[in-house]
């Protein structure tokens, strides 16, 4: 189906839908077309609504055995030329991160979807927690970077699955899409535009000589492009260490060679791939740095923070990996104090507290899961930190 | 489906100082192999059914996992995934899915396809995947340097069974069977001719097949319960293989050193996961029912 003959799958216009909805209603439009997954609360409406959307759309869902599988499955799927997600919470997150690791050695475009919860373990399946970001930072074995992405409305559900899919098309990465239950479950207005004005990325596919293909010869962005299984180009992809050609080569030069890009394509690359919203944060005392759901409960005590006449700006971490560090330290430099609320006992904090370092201070506003903090808890951080 | 024309007829011509050249990686020649392991014959088999078959080379994938059988991938001068351990089965279904017009081929050792990857082994043969499973028995771990697994022969010694093993085996064809394995066969890497025109088989069948092959390992498995080099292995498949077309796989248990039954014990016709999956949603859906329709129709307006 091209996207000018049949529109009729993307349903263009105003719904009330809930973020989980809206996450798959962005990947049918983002052009996903294969989804792998396996049941968990609060993921699983993500996969119910593309296993009734994708039989209308051409697409194909298949539910699989368990986590592992859906994320080798997807991987498979990227190279069979599919743009392909997985959709999956905290315990199912931790099944999937050998195969992450693969997605990331082997440089597959895909989304993986994390409606967090809280944990350790099964923890709390129903309630709300951002206690995996340092695993989606950090989650596979060996030295690498990842995208990810924190919506914080069932719009940028929809949106932001969307940028996912452009961002791993565009720089040959897993993306992290790391929802939270409260923004899962919570139903509010969502505008699918146009297609016209839904920027969709295609496959970067390699167009030269085909005798002259070597998978991981990358551009002068350090991302090489992408061929597809079954068109004779009879390429080698391993999760082994290896060359141009795609093979094996078990030293530690080649080890260099080979992490120090798949490291570099997204540092290099960090200020086009990184998306910040900002507010009020020029000449700003104290900046909140949020995400997620988090950051709708910081508006509130910004809010009550301003009335009380304290200069405070919000900065929202719209992708959270890699963290935007540049920024980070140009506000330390400005402000007394930067403020972080989180659903977890410190995870986002430790990257802000050691850009920062030292140069203004930083405050945790820790939440163990379970519920999202109350305002008040954020708003006497800002007071404090606002003291000279 | 049957083709007519071999790969042959497709001018590729055989290979200088071997028929099989077109085929193999062979700037990756030497392989890692041992000296007398099964393994190469296991390629060799693999290979010249690709080329005595009619389908496109183009059109075959290969997927392994980990392990000495998983370093096959990194040979075969086809699109190959060398990928984890125990998930070169659902790596294949989402590549067989997303491309359906591809020809997959899993192979892999015994301890990732039934350890590892036992569970998706299962799932794939219970869902009628299209793909085709060639398992490298040679009873252990042998990558890792010989630990017991699966399919290791109870008394037999690995690393981690220093007194002779003592679980209970698998019997793979019976398992496979017994999931819904559309295609089910085992040879030894003696039995060559035989093993060759199996996978020849299985590849133009629908549905998930199935193949063993019992081979040797003289490094690690063969040394240390002292049977001698990859030649006397041959020499007692030669010895105690008994070939018994169409047998009940229960009665297939391998017992160590003991007599080897093998053959081909299943070939049926069964409708494949992809197409039961479009019929029953045709029927279901009905006429707003969109199949997916293949890698190359994704929406996207390009940068
Ligand atoms: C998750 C994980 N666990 C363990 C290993 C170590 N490992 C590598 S190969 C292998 C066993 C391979 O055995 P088998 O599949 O029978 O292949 P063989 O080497 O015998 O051909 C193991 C345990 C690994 N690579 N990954
Ligand atoms: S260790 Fe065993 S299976 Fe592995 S290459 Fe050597 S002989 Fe073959
Ligand atoms: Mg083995």
């Amino acid at each position: 189906m091209s996207r000018e003959d049949n529109s009729s799958w993307l349903k263009t216009g105003p719904h009330y839908w809930d973020g989980d909805y809206a996450c798959a209603e962005g990947a049918i439009a983002a052009g996903c077309r294969f989804l792998a997954g396996y049941p968990i609360t609060p993921s699983t409406e993500v996969a119910e609504r593309i296993a009734e959307r994708f039989p209308l759309v051409g697409g194909t869902f298949i539910q699989m055995e368990d986590e592992l599988a859906s994320m080798a499955a997807i991987l498979g799927a990227a190279w069979g030329g599919a743009k392909a997600m997985t959709v999956t919470s905290g315990p199912g997150f931790s099944l999937m991160q050998e195969n992450i690791g693969l997605g990331v050695m082997t440089e597959t475009p895909c989304v993986v979807v994390n409606v967090q919860r809280g944990g350790p373990s099964t923890g709390l399946p129903t309630l709300t927690g951002q206690q995996d970001m340092m695993q989606a930072r950090w989650g596979s074995h060996g030295d690498y970077e990842i995208i990810a992405l924190s919506p914080s409305s069932p719009q940028e559900c929809f949106d932001l699955t969307v940028t996912a899919f452009n961002l791993s098309e565009r720089y040959r990465v897993p993306v992290m899409f790391m929802m939270d239950e409260c923004v899962g479950h919570m139903t509010e207005k969502v505008v699918v535009p146009h297609l016209s004005k839904i920027h969709v990325l295609q496959r970067r596919w390699y167009r030269g000589k085909k005798e002259r293909y070597r998978p991981y010869v990358p551009g002068k962005d350090l991302v090489p492009p992408m061929v597809k299984a079954g068109d004779d180009f009879r390429f080698h992809i391993t999760g082994l260490t290896h060359d141009e050609r795609g093979y094996p080569v078990i030293n530690a030069a080649c080890q260099s060679i080979c992490v120090t890009r798949l490291v570099d394509k997204i540092k290099q690359n960090a200020d086009r791939i990184t998306i910040l919203d900002e507010d009020r944060v020029e000449g700003a005392e104290v900046v909140v740095v949020s995400y997620g759901i988090s950051y709708r409960v910081a508006t509130r005590a910004i809010a009550l923070a301003r009335d009380k006449g304290i200069r405070v700006g919000s900065l929202r971490l719209v992708t959270v990996w890699p963290f935007p560090e540049r920024r980070i330290a140009e506000l330390a430099d400005k402000v007394k104090c930067l403020v972080m609320p989180e659903i977890n006992l410190g995870q986002v904090y430790l990257e802000m507290e050691r850009v920062a370092c030292g140069r203004c201070r930083t405050k945790l506003v820790p939440h163990c899961g379970g519920w999202v903090h109350d305002p008040e808890d954020i708003l006497a951080a800002i007071v404090e930190g606002a003291k000279p | 489906m049957k083709h007519t024309n071999s790969q042959a007829d497709r001018q590729i011509a055989d290979g200088k100082h071997h028929p099989l050249e077109p085929y193999l990686r062979m700037d990756r020649i030497p392989h890692i192999w041992c000296s007398t392991c099964g393994l190469g014959t296991c390629l060799n088999s693999f290979l010249t059914a690709v080329r005595n078959s009619a389908i496109p080379r183009e059109n075959i994938a290969v997927v392994s996992g980990i392990g000495c059988t998983g370093r096959t991938a990194g040979y075969v001068n086809l699109d190959s995934f060398h990928t984890t351990h125990g998930r070169a089965i659902p790596f294949a279904t989402g590549l067989k899915l997303a491309n359906p017009e591809l020809t997959v081929v899993v192979i892999s050792g015994d301890g990732d396809l039934v350890a590892i990857g036992g569970n998706h082994f299962i799932h794939a043969a219970r869902r009628n995947m299209d793909i085709n499973i060639i398992c490298v028995n040679n009873f252990n771990y042998a990558m890792t340097g010989g630990q017991f697994g699966p399919t290791t022969p109870e008394t037999a010694r690995t690393t981690t069974a220093p007194y002779g093993s003592f679980e209970h085996p698998f019997n793979l064809p019976f398992l496979a069977d017994s999931c819904g394995a559309t295609y089910v066969a085992r040879w030894t890497a003696l039995h060559v001719r035989h093993l060759t025109a199996s996978i020849g088989e299985a590849l133009e069948r629908r549905g998930f097949s199935f193949i063993e092959v019992i081979s040797p390992c003289p490094t690690v498995y063969a040394r240390r319960n002292r049977l001698g080099t990859g030649l006397d292995l041959l020499q007692f498949y030669h010895d105690n293989s008994v070939i018994k077309n169409g047998i009940d796989t229960r009665e297939c248990d391998i017992r160590f050193q003991e007599q080897l039954i093998i053959g081909k014990f299943v070939d049926e016709e069964k409708t494949t996961f992809h197409d039961t999956m479009t019929g029953y949603l045709k029927d279901a859906v009905g006429e707003k029912y969109v199949p997916y329709v293949g890698p190359m129709e994704m929406p996207g307006n390009g940068d």
